[in-house]
């Protein structure tokens, strides 16, 4: 979810992804699935006689810039765009696809960095720009209904008179829209403490793809049945369009003080998190930066960072005064034993605010040394990231080509950035099996591929090695209840046991897939 | 086939304090053929764990059981990574006790409801204690599962890693499905360290009074952690940093509570509670800015509004319609009823009908064969 955002520079330094010989982005309809062919225009009378004044796009130059989303690597023009402005709108919408077999995807801000709203040559690009308000704000409910257009920080903004916030902030905050946050349970850099989207949504409201309506959750704390908000958060679109999101607000803290501590050895770095924690201290924020990272965004912002150092740690610890400065003298002590070098707590909000400046800037700054980069989002047990950060360079000694790792190091959310040149033949591919082996590491020590920018289409064979086919099965079981016929964001998130079986480690037995009598999606 | 998360080393410990390794006994492969069995045979199962909540919920239209409480142990414990993984029968009282040594706890207080209360039992029922409103609910705290499915394989969801968002959330669906959508064979947590003060109040004035105070206080970030209004007292509960719960409790005024009420309130052993008490028991969860249904009989207000206990001869239907009418739901917690209760008794509110074929085919799909805790949520499944 974060780089577009956290990339201004974007535009002179575009982010390029991994386009190998077995991870073309195009939909592959022998592995993903077949996909009805459907007249378009046609197709354009049905969705105007269920909703006339549904603005839809169809010639290529409107098309054009809606080809892909933050990761721009990935392009496909849709078949067509639908902007609609109202609820109604958006389920004649899905009536009339649902009875055409016609695919939707979704797509909130376009900021996304997996893919997960890549258009399909034969579908509909749903755009909800327009569904940009907020709704209503009550303070002493604590709560916001918003449209899922509106953006991340418009909330905080609209509520931030009334001394309260909404927690989670991806890096993209200005830009990535609430309803793209819930499809993929955006993350942040407060996540230790304040949690992930799941845990600050309260309800959503879901348009089928057979266009009917309904409420996940409640503004109560719990709703009968089951947790289908929970299931819904984070599920790419796959299982239902988002018209409607009531967050949660919290009061903002007090007091926030950042130290950053200096390290000449990782690992120490590394184990002084542990050492925070263990001491029953859970800073709102705890980052850690490697030396490159480092030099690439002093470079850049001038934060004042230890260009020498090997490792650096923010901590940011928040909440009232008088516990703040308690845990800050408990931190320093902690990180003195720990072996740092150097550390110094910012003296006042201003100097707070560029020791951040330094570590949200990452991403552009790594993006101004090199031409390309790709960017990696596994997560790992945090006692594991010794050996996660020498496997790394080892990698990058062994492919010859320099990583930059950035790190929400309280949660164990790596962001290793690949430096590369796309116009160096091979450098692509190089990047892309550097990648693969960083996230097969991940796994391996019992992580994840993805902490929070989601599978999308782009670490869909990825999901052939987190996950074994019975399980892949019970995600397409889970899928089929909520869409039988496969038209919501097809290709994303789940791949198919067909595309493991080409692709992903699945082993598979004299050509036989596991549950023959199952359709492959 | 090993699975893939399976084929990494044993646990190397980074620091002195050590992940806690297995203690206890692996029975999934047994559970797992007698699902197997089960599926075969089209028999339906009651899951049970230490049948502390067999109260909660309907009656479940099935004889043969599948017995999860010798399926215990803990299977890994790294208080530095803030994550405990536990089998499904592990008692809840030794789960707690291994974190408290550890100085940790499961922030969402969950009630036992007796001393055989399983981790696998707490987490299908999905109920959270008094700290709820301010430290998140038992689905906020689940990180990853080990479910059997109607096929019996054991399948594994999420992990034991605060952010990940692979795949579908399975883990989380699995809290308060009550076993309807697959057996619970292990759990990972989130846990939090205990915090280094706390103190407990009681303030005496009426309850319009207090549900206002309670709204303003809302809006600071004061360490609250519990909030009842109870016959006339107001019980406050502050847990945080030493400096924070001073200055707050020297705000806040009032008298020392006695810290027993929190437990008493967690496992229903107040007055209130007594089933001695011939009215049904209900527990109305409702928006904070709801104002609460006018039904008839005793009121015992938690979770600073948001969760309400009724004792009340009010019909069944009516306790629903009212509280969906409040823009929340009823559940009756008791007494137990002797006989399976006709749909106008059912336990839990009634859901919408788009949402209720949704979960209708949720079940159909991960449990074909209807074999897992038939009915015990709703009627039809």
């Amino acid at each position: 979810m974060r780089a577009s955002a956290e990339t201004p520079l974007q535009d002179k330094h575009p982010m390029t992804a991994i386009q190998g010989v077995d991870r073309d982005p195009a939909y592959d309809e022998r592995l993903d699935g077949e996909i009805a062919s459907v007249d378009k225009s046609t197709l354009m009378a049905a969705i105007h006689a269920e909703a006339p004044a549904l603005t839809l796009l169809a010639r290529e130059e409107d098309l054009r810039p809606f080809e892909c989303d933050g990761l721009s690597a990935y392009r496909t023009l849709p078949m067509l765009v639908a902007l609609p402005a109202t609820l109604e709108e958006v389920m004649a919408l899905m009536r009339v696809c649902h009875a055409q077999r016609v695919p939707v995807v979704t797509r909130g801000a376009g900021t996304g960095l997996s893919g997960g709203a890549l258009p399909l040559a034969k579908g509909v690009l749903l755009v909800m720009s327009r569904f940009n308000r907020i709704l209503e704000l009550d303070p002493d409910a604590r709560l916001a209904r918003v449209q899922p257009g509106v953006r991340n920080l418009a909330i905080s903004e609209a509520a931030g008179p009334h001394g309260l916030y909404y927690a989670p902030d991806p890096s993209s905050q200005i830009a990535c829209s609430i309803g793209g946050n819930v499809a993929e349970n955006a993350g942040g850099v407060h996540c230790l403490k304040y949690g992930l989207t799941v845990h600050n949504v309260l309800s959503v409201e879901i348009v089928t793809i057979e266009g009917e309506r309904m409420t996940l959750g409640s503004e109560a704390l719990d709703a009968p049945g089951f947790d289908l908000l929970a299931l819904f958060t984070g599920s790419e679109g796959m299982l239902g369009v988002i018209t409607e999101v009531t967050v949660k607000l919290l009061p903002k803290p007090q007091v926030a003080k950042v130290l950053m501590a200096s390290f000449d050895d990782v690992e120490r770095a590394g184990k002084a998190v542990g050492d925070i924690i263990a001491a029953g201290c859970i800073p709102g924020g705890l980052e850690m930066m490697d030396n490159l990272a480092i030099r690439a965004a002093e470079d850049f912002v001038h934060a004042g960072y230890p260009v020498e150092a090997e490792a650096i740690l923010l901590c940011e610890l928040d909440g009232v005064e008088a516990d703040v400065h308690a845990d800050c003298e408990r931190v320093r002590e902690l990180l003195e034993r720990a072996g740092a070098s150097e550390i110094r707590l910012a003296r006042d909000d201003a100097e707070r605010q560029l020791f951040w400046a330094g570590r949200k800037a990452a991403f552009p700054a790594v993006g101004r040394m090199s031409p390309d980069y790709y960017c990696m989002d596994g997560t790992i047990p945090r006692r594991e990231l010794p050996r996660v950060l020498k496997g790394i360079n080892e990698l990058s000694a062994t492919y010859g080509l320099r990583v930059a790792n950035v790190f929400h190091a309280g949660d164990g959310n790596l962001h290793p950035l690949i430096l590369f040149d796309a116009n160096r033949p091979g450098e692509l591919e190089t990047a892309e099996t550097i990648g693969a082996k960083i996230l097969e590491l991940c796994v391996e020590v019992g992580g994840t591929i993805t902490g929070e920018h989601g599978v999308g289409r782009e670490k869909l064979n990825q999901m052939c090695t987190q996950f074994a086919a019975d399980e892949l099965t019970q995600f397409h079981a889970v899928k089929f209840a909520f869409d039988e016929h496969r038209l919501l964001n097809p290709g994303k998130n789940i791949p198919t046991l067909a595309r493991c079986a080409e692709f992903g480690a699945m082993h598979v037995h004299h050509g036989e897939l596991p549950h023959p009598e199952l359709p492959r999606f | 086939m090993p699975h893939p998360q399976d084929q990494r080393p044993e646990f190397t410990p980074a620091d002195q304090a050590g992940p806690t390794l297995d203690s206890g006994q692996d029975l999934s492969d047994a559970l797992c053929e007698q699902v197997r069995q089960a599926h075969r045979e089209r028999t339906p199962l009651v899951i049970q764990g230490g049948g502390t909540k067999a109260f909660y919920g309907r009656r479940i239209a099935a004889e043969r059981r599948l017995e999860l409480g010798e399926h215990r142990g803990i299977v890994h414990y790294d208080p530095v990574e803030l994550v405990v993984t536990v089998r499904a029968g592990t008692r809840l009282s030794e789960l707690e006790s291994a974190l408290a040594a550890s100085g940790q706890r499961l922030p969402f207080e969950p009630p036992h409801f007796g001393d055989t209360a399983t981790v696998g039992g707490m987490v299908a029922c999905g109920l959270s204690g008094p700290r709820r409103p301010w430290s998140g609910a038992v689905r906020d705290f689940v990180l990853g599962t080990r479910v059997i499915t109607h096929d019996g394989k054991l399948l594994r969801f999420g992990g034991e890693v605060m952010k990940n968002v692979a795949g579908y959330d399975l883990s989380r669906l699995m809290v308060g499905a009550q076993g309807t959508l697959g057996v619970l064979a292990e759990v990972s947590f989130k846990v939090l360290p205990l915090p280094p003060a706390s103190a407990c109040l009681r303030l005496e004035m009426d309850e319009a009074r207090a549900l206002d105070r309670l709204r303003a206080w809302g809006r600071e970030p004061l360490p609250l952690s519990g909030a009842t209004f109870a016959e006339g007292v107001l019980h406050v509960r502050l847990e945080g940093g030493e400096g924070s719960v001073a200055s707050t409790r020297e705000r806040l005024g009032g008298d020392t509570d006695a810290a027993t009420f929190w437990e008493d309130l967690r496992e229903q052993r107040l007055a209130f509670f007594s089933p001695q008490d011939p009215r049904s028991l209900w527990r109305l969860s409702l928006p904070a800015r709801a104002r609460r249904p006018a039904l008839s009989g005793d009121w015992l207000c938690d979770w600073a509004g948001a969760q309400q206990w009724l004792r009340s001869d009010e019909p069944a239907p009516h306790v629903h319609e009212t509280s969906i009418a409040a823009g929340g739901h009823a559940t009756r917690f008791g007494p137990a009823l002797d006989d399976a209760p006709t749909d106008g008794a059912s336990p839990f509110s009634p859901l919408p009908k788009v949402l209720a074929r949704y979960h209708q085919q949720l079940k159909t799909r991960l449990d074909p064969h209807a074999i897992f805790n038939p009915g015990r949520l709703y009627a039809d499944w």
